[in-house]
């Protein structure tokens, strides 16, 4: 059937641009995974960071690289995972690029949960990830409530959720302010994220997070790929539509939610994944591993320039959201010219 | 594959926030037929089709398939069965068209189980049967509204449904395409013996399609059966509130609708 060998060596074509996509966005994950460990005041060879991994005692190197510089390491690319794949879930699934985690409040609201926690209760990492999961996914409910209804629910739900981002973003200053003012570092964490001073014991939560939730999304992603092309559609392709929506936000919104407990909401590294991944992988596939990449190497790439890039070091949130920003704009000019609708 | 499977409605009722829109509804579509459900816009046309297909729950009565109703059926085993192609269907941004169509294959693939030479088969059969296998590797984008129609027809029948409900599969094209989509429907309808059931605002390709005529108001359907003798003056009169003449298509010879309106009106030409 010829038909058919037409229609194979094209899915095939696809398919080998999207592995080739994957496997450069993974050897460049690898790369700056190498750069966080070896670089800094001093620079170690990659033989002494091999050699600290796998547990030889190097003097100097056993310090720097394996209390200060792997917690960073692995904060920086399960953040970035998380970030990614909670924002290109919630772009696909609310069909709009605009609408992602950090772009909607979320994790803001997530944030603001975390510095009260943290900052002013003084509690531990578990209970902090357990409030700011439980504001963050508050938030989602909220916003979801009050865009529901009428015409243009998806514009609506983006309009409300930059405003109780803002509102939460006033919260953390407010927070901030009140508990921390002396620590610049910890201000920045809470407003736009930061790397700085993460310890390996504080990654726990996030790390069974991304171990739990990133195999749900995986699955997921099927029903994702149908309720792409809309409800009605998805329905009659056999997809529990309701279920697996609330399946899908819930486990976007708890991996938001446990990154921006640990670094701070790292910003726009959500919104950016998704579109970044679909450059890469090109459209059709599933978004989540390439968007996962993504996210990791932005953290990671903005983090290394953060650090290294200028005379004085900033936190990646600042660089991220250098990027960020010019992007934000031009959809929101896009989407106003197109109606403000979809 | 033969339409041996029945979709019926029996006293079914629904709407949309406690408002009644469909009232009480009984039908069959006739397997292996093409139906065509008309009416006056907002007169529960589509939402009929839509709790025909799962859309939006009955709120009394039911949707049965084969004698079960359908909310009993699991609703991914249903998708084997009933398809639809809803109004607006929304194209993911830079989707080749062989993946979109590819798409229509969910219900047959389980989760663990990767793509096989059966759904590629399937995607090429529905291609080929649009006649759009030379835009399989185009981006849905670039394609006009024909086009795009036709992609979303291919991803339905990739699909491989006895049953196909299609939501104004005519709305947005031009005459010469709206023709093209309903050959395509009777096309398919011949060859695989497809049971299509569609809304249609056009009385008088509703007329020429149509196997099997549901004309409707105010969420009941007030005639029912082959064009010729659905379609009259009274009942164009009663369900569009238009006074009009019919007289046989010359071409198919079913019946068309020539409304009469109150200018551009001839005098001695009255019936």
């Amino acid at each position: 059937m010829s038909g058919a060998t037409a229609v194979r060596t094209g899915r095939t074509r696809r398919a080998r641009r999207r592995r080739i996509g994957i496997a450069a966005l993974a050897a460049l994950l690898v790369v700056l995974a190498a750069g966080m460990l070896m670089l800094g005041k001093t620079v170690y060879p990659i033989d002494d960071v091999v050699r600290v991994i796998i547990g030889q005692d190097v003097p100097g190197a056993s310090f720097t690289v394996g209390t200060l510089r792997i917690p960073r390491l692995a904060a920086g690319a399960l953040a970035g995972i998380a970030f990614g794949i909670a924002g290109s879930t919630f772009q696909t699934l609310l069909r709009n690029p605009l609408a992602s985690p950090d772009v909607i409040g979320i994790t803001s609201g997530a944030s603001a949960a975390a510095v009260l926690s943290l900052v002013v209760l003084h509690w531990s990492a578990a209970a902090t990830t357990a409030l700011a999961l439980a504001v963050g996914i508050l938030t989602a409910v909220v916003i979801y409530a009050a865009a529901r209804g009428g015409e243009s629910t998806g514009g609506r739900l983006i309009l409300i959720g930059i405003g109780v981002g803002a509102m939460m973003n006033a919260v953390v200053q407010f927070l901030v302010q009140r508990a921390a003012e002396w620590d610049v570092s910890v201000a920045m964490r809470w407003l736009t994220g930061s790397l700085n001073g993460v310890r390996l014991e504080d990654l726990g939560p996030l790390a069974i997070a991304a171990v739990v939730l990133v195999p749900i999304v995986m699955v997921l992603s099927r029903d994702l790929r149908a309720l792409e092309l809309g409800d009605a559609s998805a329905t009659a392709l056999g997809v529990r539509v309701d279920r697996a929506r609330v399946l899908l936000i819930v486990a976007a919104v708890a991996l938001a939610c446990f990154a921006t407990a640990t670094t701070g909401p790292i910003a726009f590294v959500a919104f950016l994944s998704g579109p970044i991944a679909a450059r890469i992988v090109g459209a059709g596939g599933s978004p989540v591993i390439p968007a996962a990449l993504v996210g990791a190497c932005l953290v990671l790439l903005a983090d290394l320039v953060g650090q290294f890039g200028f005379d004085t070091a900033f936190p990646v949130g600042v660089i991220t959201g250098i990027v960020g920003a010019p992007y934000l704009i031009f959809l929101l000019i896009r989407t106003s010219r197109l109606g403000g609708s979809s | 594959m033969t339409g041996s499977h029945v979709l019926e409605a029996r006293s079914l009722s629904s709407g949309y926030s406690g408002r009644t829109v469909v009232d009480g509804v009984d039908l069959v579509l006739p397997p292996g037929r093409i139906s065509v459900i008309v009416g006056a816009n907002a007169c529960g046309k589509s939402t009929l089709l839509k709790t025909l297909s799962r859309l939006i729950p009955a709120t009394d009565g039911a949707a049965v398939l084969d004698g079960k109703a359908i909310t009993q059926i699991p609703t991914k085993k249903l998708a084997l069965t009933l398809g639809l192609l809803p109004q607006q269907p929304i194209a993911p941004e830079g989707i080749a068209v062989s993946d979109l169509v590819g798409r229509g294959r969910h219900p047959h693939q389980k989760m663990f189980r990767s793509w096989t030479a059966e759904d590629d088969d399937a995607v090429a059969d529905a291609l080929e049967t649009t006649g759009i296998s030379e835009l399989a590797d185009r981006a849905i984008d670039e394609l006009s509204g024909g086009q795009r129609q036709r992609v979303w027809i291919a991803m339905a029948l990739a699909q491989g449904t006895d049953v196909l409900l299609l939501d104004e599969p005519t709305t947005f094209l031009d005459l010469a395409h709206q023709v093209e989509v309903l050959d395509l429907l009777t096309d398919l309808n011949r060859s695989r013996g497809t049971t299509i059931a569609m809304v249609l605002h056009d009385i008088n390709l509703a007329a020429r399609y149509a196997d099997h005529l549901f004309a409707m108001r105010d969420g009941h359907i007030l005639a029912s059966g082959a064009p010729q003798d659905v379609v009259t003056p009274a009942l164009i009169d009663e369900v569009f509130g238009l006074d009009a003449e019919v007289i046989s298509d010359p071409v198919s010879h079913t019946p068309l609708v020539i409304p009469r309106g109150r200018h551009h009106v001839s005098g001695g030409q009255s019936a």
